[in-house]
């Protein structure tokens, strides 16, 4: 069974990246569950979003120190949701930083050398800038599936069936755009 | 063929497959996917009404037509339709009526936590809950069957986790349907009180039948395992247990009332221990402890929120997950927020700044009760606002301190028979409309001010300002909340009218594809005081670090920070 946990901010396109690996796991064959938020909490929010596939998937909500991995969209989330980890599992995070309402008005303030915390806790911690990536893919917005190709790459699940996945989910004209952005972050190491 | 998906979009799957010709709903998180999947078959007839209780009495006036029909909704959309639900239980169906209502255990996005259950129990109407999304296919052509077969209407019961969750579900095809010949039967369906009385008797022979029917037809399940424990569950409380402890024996309950009597007596029998897993109120624990048996329920699990596995193995098994990874400080909250752009924002920046106190209503807005904003004091219902501040004035006397702030939909849902009461009872009040040409909060449904239907197709739009001078309100100013300044200036004259007013404040969502902003806002830092006047405006974009930072990846240049700053420090930058 594996779980993968996507923690981001409403409107960072995590609900893509799940509908993305459920397809995947379809695909191979799995039972699977995604778990999506909709609603109030989506206007900016943290949002967390999960994936379970195996044989036989029952909850479709992933709890404390269950998950395989943690796919993190900003790195306060990552931070948030490290509780979800494993004890060998792993953290993926893209190092934007995105002031939450209360560190901009100042009532808190926004942690500082996240990742270093976290690895020092002894967690496997891949980072990398997608913002940069989607950038270079063409577009902002494709930071989703630039993480899902840093994810794709650390699975042993045949790359093809990600792409074939991404073709048939992503509306034709952000194809190229995504597909680009999953390679980047699909080569990215 | 199997499928991906949502437990909303299974259910309208289950109605299309069962037949269903018209579908008639109000949206409102989790419930509001099935009626939009449903509009998409060619073949089912589907609309938002204004409301709960109108959408209940079209989709039951299609049943009495002879039609399969559904209504769908929130938890506390069924409240707005109970006054129908109660009475269709009497008159029963002639097509097959189904009404989804999904609960919000964990309150993801709702202002209370009721249980939809009670509403089963007190309207006497049979209530199914699936707990997958394949079970949400089946349990609605079920409940299509049992509606027919019992001449009753069928409730289906979801909860956030089972709406909007995604599982595999096998597809089917349609079975075309007739219309049920239609007969005049005003014995069974004119509701006065000689008629009621007899149809009385009917709902207790059909409670009396279907306890049966809960006992027998196999939607309660017995799956014994090691028999040490038995838990009693349904709905997504079956998956949490099962995940929690597959080797424990379950009854698993597909039908939520009536509840069954004698398999709970036979599995309680077969089992050492007892435990009652539900969300929310103990509804099925106090039929278990009615009928005489022992169990453990609330006393070990929660009355409160949503539940999980670890909860499950926490409570019901003792066993605590040690070795948690934690942040090593306080972690900041992310609440939700208004979007960069809202139309909202300019309208709580004014009303804080006069200083007003704001009855609030049901929809995006809502966050402006948040800081920086703060500018709404209360949040009751749908509708609420108007009436509301109707009652403060009544209370206090004519007061200049209080508006009524309501969404476009949230106006026409409810809003309007509010409205009324001021003009008819002499009020003076101050209802500020916030038409942004869209159901924001839900995901952009369309209502009766939009211009379109459900379906896509253009219709009539319902002219907010001709319908409030209609109801008696002399007084209507349509405003641009963007435009901070004129917008003070109307909301502080109205206030001080000693007649009733509205402020139409017009400006569309920044989330619809024909709102177009250029460009993005960059900071002059020669010009920036440092004053933070744009950080009262709460927008996700503008930070403070150590001068006033704009987030390109978050501003869209709606440029309403730069109508706020005082010395011209913020401008648009266009690409």
């Amino acid at each position: 069974m594996s779980n993968i946990l996507i923690a981001g901010v409403g409107g960072q396109g995590t609900l893509l990246a799940s509908r993305i690996l459920g397809n995947v796991a379809i695909t191979l064959g799995h039972d699977v569950k995604v778990s999506e938020v909709h609603g109030m909490s989506q206007r900016g929010g943290s949002v967390v979003t999960y994936v379970k596939f195996g044989e036989k998937v029952y909850s479709p909500i992933i709890g404390n120190c269950d998950a395989d991995t943690v796919l993190a969209f900003e790195e306060l989330e990552a931070y948030r949701y490290l509780e979800a980890l494993k004890p060998d599992g792993k953290l993926i995070v893209n190092t934007q930083n995105m002031d939450p309402m209360p560190v901009i008005t100042g009532k808190m303030t926004y942690p500082e050398n996240i990742i270093e915390k976290i690895r020092a806790k002894g967690v496997n911690v891949i980072a990398v800038d997608a913002l940069s990536l989607a950038r270079k893919a063409g577009n902002e917005r494709a930071v989703n599936v630039v993480l899902i190709g840093v994810l794709a790459a650390n699975t042993n699940i045949d790359k093809a069936v990600f792409e074939k996945v991404i073709k048939e989910t992503v509306p034709e004209k952000f194809r190229e755009v995504n597909l680009k952005a999953f390679d980047l972050g699909y080569n990215f190491a | 063929m199997k499928k991906l998906m949502l437990g909303n979009e299974a259910v309208a799957r289950g109605a299309y497959e069962a037949g269903v010709k018209v579908v008639a709903s109000y949206p409102g998180t989790p419930s509001t996917e099935i009626s939009e999947f449903a509009a998409k078959y060619p073949e089912i007839y589907a609309e938002w009404a204004p409301n709960e209780k109108v959408a209940l009495e079209v989709s039951t006036g299609a049943s009495v037509a002879g039609a399969r029909s559904m209504s769908c909704m929130k938890h506390v959309g069924l409240n707005v339709a109970a006054d129908p639900l109660f009475t269709a239980s009497y008159t029963g169906v002639s097509g097959g009526l189904v009404i989804c209502v999904a609960d919000d255990p964990g309150m993801h996005s709702s202002q209370n936590e009721q249980d939809s259950r009670h509403y089963a129990a007190a309207s006497k109407i049979p209530m199914l809950e699936p707990s997958d999304s394949s079970e949400c296919r089946d349990y609605t052509k079920l409940a299509y069957e049992l509606s027919e077969k019992y001449d009753t209407p069928v409730l289906l019961r979801l909860t956030t986790r089972i709406s909007h969750s995604q599982s595999l579900v096998e597809l089917f095809e349609r079975d075309e349907r007739e219309l049920i010949p239609y007969k005049k039967d005003a014995m069974k369906y004119v509701m006065m009180p000689g008629m009621a009385k007899r149809r009385h008797i009917v709902v207790e022979e059909r409670c009396a039948a279907l306890t049966d029917y809960a006992d027998e037809s196999g939607i309660n399940k017995i799956e014994y395992g090691d028999k040490k424990i038995g838990i009693i569950t349904a709905g997504d409380c079956y998956q949490y247990a099962k995940e929690a402890c597959p080797d424990a024996s379950f009854l698993k309950l597909g039908m939520v009332y009536p509840l069954p009597q004698k398999l709970i007596k036979e599995f309680a029998a077969k089992v050492d221990r007892l435990v009652v897993i539900e969300e929310l109120d103990p509804i099925i624990e106090n039929h278990v402890k009615a009928l005489g048996i022992n169990c453990d329920g609330k006393n070990i699990l929660t009355l409160l929120g949503e539940y999980s596995a670890d909860l499950v193995k926490e409570r019901v098994f003792g066993k605590k997950i040690t070795d948690i990874k934690t942040a090593d400080e306080a972690v900041p909250p992310r609440p939700p927020v208004l979007c960069p752009g809202c139309p909202h924002r300019g309208m709580h920046y004014v009303l804080k700044k006069i200083g007003l106190r704001v009855t609030g209503d049901i929809g995006c807005y809502t966050l402006g009760a948040l800081a920086p904003l703060e500018s709404i004091d209360t949040c009751l219902c749908m509708g609420g606002s108007v009436s509301m501040a109707h009652g403060m004035e009544k209370a206090t006397g004519k007061s200049d301190k209080t508006v009524a702030i309501i969404g476009d939909s949230t106006f026409m849902h409810s809003g309007i028979t509010g409205l009324i009461d001021i003009v008819y009872n002499k009020g003076t009040s101050t209802v500020i409309i916030l038409d942004n040409s869209i159901t924001g909060m839900t995901g952009h449904q369309d209502n009766p001010t939009t211009g379109k239907t459900l379906k896509g197709e253009a219709t009539k739009q319902v002219d907010l300002e001709l319908l409030c001078k209609a109801c008696g309100i002399d007084r209507v100013t349509v405003c641009d909340p963007f435009d901070v300044d004129k917008f003070e200036k109307v909301v502080r004259e109205e206030v001080a009218q000693s007649e009733p007013s509205v402020i139409i404040a017009q400006r569309p969502c920044a989330l619809l594809k024909s709102v177009k902003f250029e460009g993005k806002m960059y900071v002059n830092p020669d010009k920036c005081k440092k004053c933070r006047m744009c950080m009262k405006i709460g927008c996700p974009a503008i930070s403070f670090k150590d001068g006033v930072v704009i987030d390109e990846t978050l501003c869209n240049g709606c440029g309403l920070c730069q109508n706020i700053c005082k010395f011209g420090a913020l401008s648009k930058e266009v690409e």
